[in-house]
C-alpha cells in the first residue's frame, strides 16, 4: 500500500472538527444501526487523509463504528470512490461510457494523456495529477465530461480540457460546468419550454 | 405539444431560484398541511388513479407499490428510501431535478412517507454527485427551520425526518435491495426476493423504494389531481416525463414532456433533430443503456411510452434516449457497454460475474471482427443463459443490449468478421 510518497502513515485519527462532524452523521441513523455510517465516515477519513483510505483510517472508521476492520476493508474495496493508494491533489475522472464516447470522449482523453503526460491510473510526478477513466457520471446530455474533485466539466472538447487542465497546474480554479457557454442541461439552439414565466400551481390548480 | 402550465419541474434548469423562497414561487410548499390532512388512503388512491408508473426504470405503479405496505404500523417503523443513485449510462434526470428542484423532492417525500406509514425518509444520492447532494441538504436544511419537516411537519402532527445518505460508486446500488444493503453499511449485494422490501426492508423493517423522479411529481399530482395527470400521455402511460436526450443529435438536453410523445417528435422539437439530419440516423436507445436498440425504421414510428416501446422490442426503462448517426460503429458502441456491465456486476452470482466478462471479451473481439459467424450465435445463447438467472436484473442488463444488436444489425457484425478475415489473407499472402 505504500505509494510514491513514502510510508503509509501508522495511525489515524479525526480531527477535533471531523470527530463531531461523524458523530452528527452517526446520528442520522436509528440506535444500535451505526455499521450505516461506515460510507460516510469513510469519506471523512478519505478527506482528511489527502484523498486516499490507508489501513489506519480504515481501522480508526472501524473502532468508532464498532465495526470488525474485514467488514470495513469489504466495504472500501467495494466501492470505486474510496481510493486505497494515494492519489494526485486532482484527480481527474474522463468519462468513456457511451454517450460520452458519442460526442468525442476519445479526444478528451487524448487531450489529458498529452497535456498531464500519463496514462490512465497514473499519476504525475509532481503528485498534482491523476488520471482515470471512469463509468458514467450521469451528465449525459452534457457529454463529453469529466470529473475532477467535487466538480463536473461539461461539453468538453480537446482545447477546453487542455485549458482547464492547465489552469489547475498554474494553481487556478477553472470554471466548472458546461465549457460551451449552456447553463446546465437545456437545449444549447435555445429553450424548447418553459419560455412563459412560471405561475404558482397553487393559482392555477383552480382552473386544472 | 404539451404547454408550459402542465409541465411539473418549471425549474429543471437551475434558471430560477433554486431555495425555498423561490419554490414556493413556483407553487411548492403550498398547502401540503392540508393534503396531509385528507389522510393515508386518499393520498395512494390518488397516486394509483393518477396512473403514476415508477420513474427508475421497471415501470411499476407507485400508488400500488405503496399499497404493500402494512396498512397498520407494528412493532417495526416504516421506512421511505429515495433512489437518487442516478447511473444508467444514458440517463441524467434525476440529476437536474437534486440540483434544480430539490424542494420538490422534499416535499414529495414527506407526502410518500406520510403515505406508507414512515417518519423517516433516506435519500441515496449517488457518490459522485456532491454539487447535487449540497443542494439537496439546503432544502431539507430550509424545510426543517421553516417547520415544513421535522417534529410537526407543516403542522399537521406528523413527524417526518429526511436524511441524505451518499453512494460511493456503484452502479448496482441502483438497484433497490442493493442499495438497501449498501444503506445498512455493507456491499451493495443485491438481496435474493422475497421477501420484498415492504416486508423486510431497511433494517429489517416494511420500507419502499422509490425512484427520485416517481416522488418528486407525488405533491403535484395530488394538488392538481389525477385526473389531470391521468389525462396526460395514453391509458397505461399516463402523466408527463423527463426525457434525456444524448449522442447525435444537435441540441442534446433534458426536456419534460408528455409521455407517449413520438421519438421523432421529441428529437426533431427539443433537439434540433438527428445530426445530419433524420435519414442520416441509425439507431436509438430508447431507455437507457439496459434496452435494446431500435433502428431507424422503428424510430420512424415508435411513442416514447412503456408500452409503445415493449412492443418494438426495446422499453421505455429510464427514458434516456441514446441517438446514434450513419457514422457509429454500433458493434464498438454495444462492446463498451458490455466492458461496463462486466466492471459493474457485483460478482455474486456466477452467471453475471463469469457471463459479463465472457460477453465484454467476446464484444471486443466483434468489434474488431477478429471471430468467427458462428460465435455469433454462441454469443447470442450465451446471452440468453444470464438473462433471467440471477439475483437482480443487472444479468439481463447486460444481455439485452447485445441481443438489440445482433438483432438489428447482425448483417454488419458479419461483414467486420469478413472485412478482418480478407485483411488476415491478405497479410499471410
Amino acid at each position: 500500500m505504500s505509494g510514491e510518497t513514502g510510508m503509509p502513515p501508522a495511525d489515524f485519527a479525526f480531527t477535533s472538527k471531523n470527530k463531531k462532524l461523524a458523530k452528527a452523521v452517526i446520528a442520522k441513523y436509528p440506535k444500535g444501526r451505526q455499521a450505516s455510517a461506515v460510507m460516510p465516515l469513510l469519506f471523512l477519513a478519505q478527506r482528511q487523509s489527502g484523498g486516499w483510505l490507508p489501513t489506519a483510517a480504515m481501522e480508526h472508521v472501524a473502532g468508532i463504528i464498532d465495526m470488525p476492520p474485514i467488514r470495513v476493508y469489504e466495504v472500501a474495496t467495494f466501492y470505486s470512490m474510496y481510493n486505497l493508494r494515494p492519489v494526485g491533489k486532482h484527480h481527474v475522472q474522463v468519462c468513456t461510457n457511451l454517450s460520452c464516447w458519442l460526442r468525442g470522449s476519445d479526444e478528451v482523453v487524448d487531450s489529458c494523456r498529452k497535456t498531464l503526460g500519463i496514462d490512465f491510473g497514473e499519476t504525475t510526478e509532481d503528485g498534482l495529477f491523476t488520471f482515470s477513466e471512469v463509468e458514467c457520471l450521469g451528465a449525459c446530455v452534457n457529454a463529453p465530461m469529466m470529473q475532477i474533485g467535487d466538480n463536473y466539466f461539461e461539453d468538453l472538447d480537446a482545447t477546453a480540457t487542455e485549458g482547464i487542465l492547465n489552469v489547475l497546474k498554474g494553481g487556478g480554479t477553472p470554471k466548472p460546468g458546461p465549457q460551451g457557454g449552456r447553463r446546465g442541461c437545456e437545449p444549447a439552439g435555445g429553450l424548447t419550454t418553459l419560455t412563459e414565466k412560471p405561475e404558482g400551481q397553487g393559482e392555477r390548480s383552480g382552473d386544472a | 405539444m404539451l404547454k408550459d402550465r402542465d409541465r411539473i419541474f418549471t425549474n429543471i434548469y437551475g434558471q430560477e431560484d433554486i431555495g425555498l423562497k423561490g419554490a414556493r414561487q413556483r407553487g411548492d410548499w403550498d398547502k401540503t398541511k392540508e393534503l396531509i390532512k385528507k389522510g393515508r388512503d386518499w393520498i395512494i388512491e390518488e397516486i394509483k388513479d393518477s396512473g403514476l408508473r415508477g420513474r427508475g426504470g421497471a415501470g411499476f405503479g407507485t400508488g400500488m407499490k405503496w399499497s404493500f405496505m402494512p396498512k397498520e404500523r407494528g412493532r417495526r417503523p416504516h421506512y421511505l428510501v429515495v433512489n437518487a443513485d442516478e447511473g444508467e449510462p444514458g440517463t441524467c434526470k434525476d440529476r437536474e431535478i437534486l440540483r434544480g428542484e430539490p424542494h420538490k423532492v422534499v416535499e414529495g417525500a414527506l407526502l410518500s412517507a406520510f403515505a406508507i406509514g414512515a417518519n423517516t425518509a433516506y435519500i441515496y444520492v449517488r457518490g459522485e454527485f456532491s454539487r447535487e447532494a449540497e443542494a439537496v441538504q439546503r432544502a431539507i436544511d430550509e424545510a426543517r427551520d421553516a417547520g415544513l419537516i421535522g417534529k410537526d411537519a407543516c403542522g399537521s402532527g406528523w413527524q417526518f425526518d429526511f436524511h441524505i445518505h451518499r453512494g460511493a460508486g456503484a452502479y448496482v446500488c441502483g438497484e433497490e435491495s442493493g442499495l438497501l444493503e449498501s444503506l445498512e453499511g455493507r456491499k451493495g449485494l443485491p438481496r435474493m426476493k422475497p421477501p420484498y422490501p415492504p416486508n423486510i426492508g431497511l433494517y429489517g423493517c416494511p420500507t419502499t423504494v422509490n425512484n427520485v423522479e416517481s416522488i418528486a411529481v407525488v405533491p403535484t399530482i395530488l394538488r392538481r389531481g389525477a385526473d389531470w395527470f391521468a389525462g396526460l400521455g395514453r391509458p397505461n402511460n399516463t402523466g408527463t416525463k423527463l426525457f434525456c436526450i444524448s449522442g447525435h443529435v444537435n441540441n442534446p438536453c433534458v426536456v419534460e414532456d408528455e409521455m407517449s410523445i413520438p421519438l421523432r417528435d421529441l428529437i426533431d422539437k427539443h433537439c434540433g433533430g438527428v445530426r445530419g439530419g433524420w435519414e442520416n440516423l441509425k439507431a436509438v436507445i430508447p431507455g437507457g443503456s439496459s434496452v435494446p436498440m431500435i433502428p431507424k425504421s422503428v424510430c420512424d414510428k415508435v411513442l416514447m411510452d412503456f408500452d409503445s416501446l415493449k412492443e418494438a422490442g426495446a422499453g421505455l426503462g429510464t427514458a434516456a434516449v441514446i441517438v446514434m448517426d450513419q457514422s457509429t460503429d454500433v458493434i464498438r458502441g454495444i462492446a463498451r457497454l458490455s466492458r461496463f456491465y462486466q466492471h459493474e456486476s457485483c460478482g455474486q452470482c456466477t452467471p453475471c460475474r463469469e457471463g459479463t466478462g465472457w460477453m465484454a471479451r467476446m464484444m471486443a473481439r466483434m468489434a474488431e471482427g477478429r471471430a468467427s459467424v458462428e460465435e455469433i450465435d454462441l454469443l447470442e445463447e450465451v446471452t440468453r443463459q444470464v438473462e433471467g438467472h440471477t439475483i437482480c436484473a443487472l444479468g439481463d442488463a447486460a444481455s439485452w443490449p447485445i441481443q438489440g444488436l445482433i438483432r438489428s444489425f447482425r448483417p454488419e457484425i458479419e461483414q467486420r468478421i469478413a472485412d478482418y478475415q480478407a485483411a488476415q489473407g491478405e497479410r499471410a499472402a
